[in-house]
């Protein structure tokens, strides 16, 4: 018997001496994770049986899994035994009563974005009243999917009105046992988003989770499960430019997609959580499995994201082409600075034939900031004429940063056409003279040369997003020359 | 005779700050520690047109890029004043800002980013510094399509990355173009006829002359006489060794032309 068998032999005995005590009704648990909590967890939800039992078996696995080391990150060993599972979401009373109880700088960031008071309320996590303009909005909002046919609500709600979907799709494209932070998401998630279009339904607006960050206390270990049926259509936005407050410091999220025959998936993220100070001191951890699968022919899947905050990323967004003449688009702005961390990239799994992907990649480095893109080009056997383009594109700022390119091709059908490029350059001190010469301040002048480097990313964003995202890249940036 | 001789310099000395667009006194510049200005000194009037003209490395370009306050080039003596403002004093957008603009040599390539949205912020930027409202869309668009004429641009450039892709006449052409567009009160040209043939020299010689006012003062950096057969400069300046070495008319610049710079700098060192 080997010794990782052995431990969870003796961590079951265990808990069945201690038995299933935690108190049901509890509001939080104690640090720690074992069998109870997640059996906790799960019948707080109330959930089907069948998830309990694919939540142990997901942590069954996990406990068998080692930490992933070959990421170019570097942070101290995380405790997971140190770690709250489970925490309602806070009460009135111990929310910030007003805008004056937040940290300044906080809101000097909304106000640069231009965000209005009373989503900055909901951003900072300031009590609000029942009374809530987004509310309405949500309403209208939920009026129009109804008609339409779409299902848009959280997780546990699916699972409750919707089991058979569920059922059908949950763990389909990042199985429990992917990798040891899918594993653990897959055993202790709480909660996450459920999107299901019909056949044949163009989607009538963009989805975003923004529209519920006054609804849902997605916690750390989100899981969001989308579902294109056959010749549907939908664009989800996930994320908000304004940095969002969060106590937790680990976030393990899971994504799954999936798109039929003929159908069509556009993913945005603007991921700007808490960075930490200069020097990274409690920053956000981010380590999120995302994936889709294109599972019918023609079927389209296309990653967008703008990845500003974090102290450390660590993500890649894939897709498994597995219908005839699918495609598969990533888009990605990563952005480090000061001690920011980022290891982040796509990989892309051509199975049917004439398969094509696309990979456009644009890292920024500033500061003493580590940006690192690694991706995977892999052509099976079957994928005939298979195609690829790759290009990644390093932009340095100084010399403390660092940028790296780990370009990974599997190719086993010799009719594939792969092709890569990858530059990397500094910001050019002619570039920001010449700008400055005709009348820009240094800061505008980077903001604009910075933007132009991700031109090609930002394109694929929705309009409203894409301005956002400029905004939010100047600032991100500011301090970062002279 | 006492009274009049002392009240001299009193006199004058308002009538010569505001003779002056330009003064430039006893200038001396290092890059990475090599002198490369001596001691240059240069004024320039409300508008003037000054041609300088020097061998390959004498610092014509360095002049230009201190002007415009180009990082990498030390200041080690001298000044530079510009209107009523210490002009090495100042960041390059307030230069800028004020008034003081260059036509690069070699005009830098800013993939991704527009034209248009350039300059656009540039000046509103100057318009902003100056107290005045910003133009709006459509104001803006009409400025562009009447400046575009003048340099015979086509307005799909606009909409282009700045300078990628463009070939070395149409950089120089948008170099005129954005000097057309934020009108400034000081034109440094450096170079801009060189690489251009006949038909483009044309183009860019007539916009510049279009600019020509009399409160708009022009410095044109150039190797060859032949620019100067189209834009006809006021005075000629030789710079060689890091200094003006000789001045003159237009007369100047046809006897380099016929005798190279090799006599003026032969005579310089002789009577030195
Ligand atoms: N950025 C720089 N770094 C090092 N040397 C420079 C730099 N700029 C100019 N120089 C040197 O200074 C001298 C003058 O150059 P420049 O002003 O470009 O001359 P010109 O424009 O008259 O040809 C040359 O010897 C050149 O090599
Ligand atoms: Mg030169």
């Amino acid at each position: 018997m080997n010794t990782a068998v052995k431990e969870l032999g003796e961590l079951v005995g265990r808990e069945y001496k201690e038995g299933f005590v935690t108190d049901i009704e509890a509001e939080t648990l104690p640090p720690g994770l074992d069998e109870s909590v997640i059996r906790f967890l799960s019948a707080k939800k109330s959930e089907p049986d069948f998830i309990l039992e694919w939540r142990l078996e997901a942590f069954r696995r996990w406990q068998q899994m080692d930490k992933p080391e070959w990421a170019h990150v570097h942070h101290d060993p995380i405790d997971f035994q140190a770690i709250s599972y489970y925490s309602a979401p806070k009460r009135d009373e111990d929310r910030p009563k007003s805008l004056d109880e937040v940290d300044p700088k906080l809101i000097e960031t909304y106000n640069k974005l231009g965000i209005p008071l009373e989503e900055q309320k909901a951003l900072a996590g300031v009590a609000v009243d029942a009374v809530f303009d987004s509310v309405s909005v949500t309403t209208t909002f939920k009026d129009k999917l109804a008609e339409a046919g779409v299902i848009f609500c959280p997780l546990s709600e699916a699972m409750a009105n919707h089991p058979e979907l569920v059922r059908e799709y949950l763990g389909s494209v990042v199985p429990a046992s992917d990798n040891f932070y899918a594993a653990l998401n897959s055993a202790v998630f709480t909660e996450g988003s459920f999107v299901y279009v019909p056949k044949g339904v163009r989607c009538p607006m963009e989805l975003s989770t923004y529209f519920r960050i006054n609804a849902l206390n997605t916690g750390q270990f989100e899981r969001t499960l989308i579902i294109a049926d056959e010749g549907s259509y939908v664009s989800y936005l996930e994320g908000c430019t304004a940095p969002m407050r969060d106590e937790n410091q680990l976030h393990a999220a899971v994504v799954e997609l999936v798109a039929m025959k003929d159908a069509e998936i556009k993913y945005s993220t603007v991921q700007n959580w808490y960075p930490g100070d200069e020097d990274g001191r409690g920053g956000i951890y981010n380590f999120v499995t995302k994936r889709g699968a294109c599972r019918g022919d023609n079927a389209k899947i296309s990653w967008t994201q703008v990845e500003t905050g974090s102290a450390i990323t660590w993500k890649y967004p894939s897709v498994l082409l597995e219908g005839d003449h699918s495609i598969g688009e990533f888009y990605s702005v990563a952005l480090t600075n000061n001690c920011q961390q980022a290891d982040t990239g796509t990989k892309m799994v051509h199975i049917g034939e004439n398969t094509s992907s696309t990979i456009i990649s644009k890292g920024i480095s500033a500061g003493r900031g580590q940006n690192a893109y690694r991706g995977l080009v892999k052509v099976l056997k079957g994928a005939k004429g298979a195609r690829n383009y790759s290009q990644c594109d390093s932009l340095l700022m100084g010399d403390r940063c660092g940028a790296h390119t780990f370009p990974y091709v599997e190719v086993k059908n010799p009719t594939a056409t792969i092709e890569h490029e990858a530059t990397t350059s500094k910001i050019g001190e002619d570039q920001l003279f010449y700008c400055r010469q005709r009348g820009l301040s240094e800061e505008d002048a980077v903001s604009m040369i910075v933007n132009g480097f991700c031109k090609e990313v930002f394109r694929e964003l929705p309009m409203e997003f894409a301005v956002e995202a400029q905004k939010l890249l100047g600032i991100s940036l500011e301090g970062a020359v002279g | 005779m006492t009274a009049w001789s002392s009240a001299l310099p009193e006199f004058n000395a308002p009538i010569f700050f505001e003779n002056n667009m330009l003064k430039i006194s006893d200038l001396k510049v290092t890059v990475d520690g090599k002198a490369i200005l001596n001691g240059l000194n240069l004024e320039v009037g409300p508008g003037e047109v000054h041609a300088i003209m020097g061998p390959n490395g004498s610092g014509k370009s360095t002049l230009a890029n201190v002007i415009a306050g180009r990082d990498g080039y030390e200041v080690t003596d001298g000044s530079v004043a510009f209107m009523e403002n210490d002009l090495l004093e100042m960041a390059p957008e307030e230069r800028a800002h004020e008034g003081v603009f260059l036509a690069f040599q070699y005009p830098v390539e800013i993939p991704g980013v527009a034209n248009i949205a350039l300059l656009k912020e540039g000046l509103n930027a100057a318009r902003r510094h100056r107290g005045e409202k910003e133009l709006d869309a459509l104001d803006f668009l009409k400025l562009v399509r009447e400046k575009l004429k003048l340099v015979e641009m086509k307005e799909e450039f606009l909409y282009r990355s700045v300078n990628e892709g463009f070939s070395g006449g149409e950089k120089k052409r948008n170099e005129i173009f954005q000097m057309a567009m934020l009108e400034p009160r000081l034109a440094v040209l450096d170079e801009t006829d060189s690489g251009l043939d006949i038909d483009a020299l044309k183009i860019v010689a007539g916009g510049v002359n279009a600019l020509r006012s009399e409160d708009r003062s022009v410095i044109l950096v150039t190797h060859y006489q032949r620019l100067l057969d189209y834009i006809v400069p006021d005075y000629v300046h030789v710079l060689a060794g890091g200094r003006i070495v000789r001045s003159g008319d237009k007369g100047l610049a046809l006897d380099l032309e016929a005798r190279g710079y090799g006599w003026i700098e032969a005579g310089d060192s002789a009577t030195a």
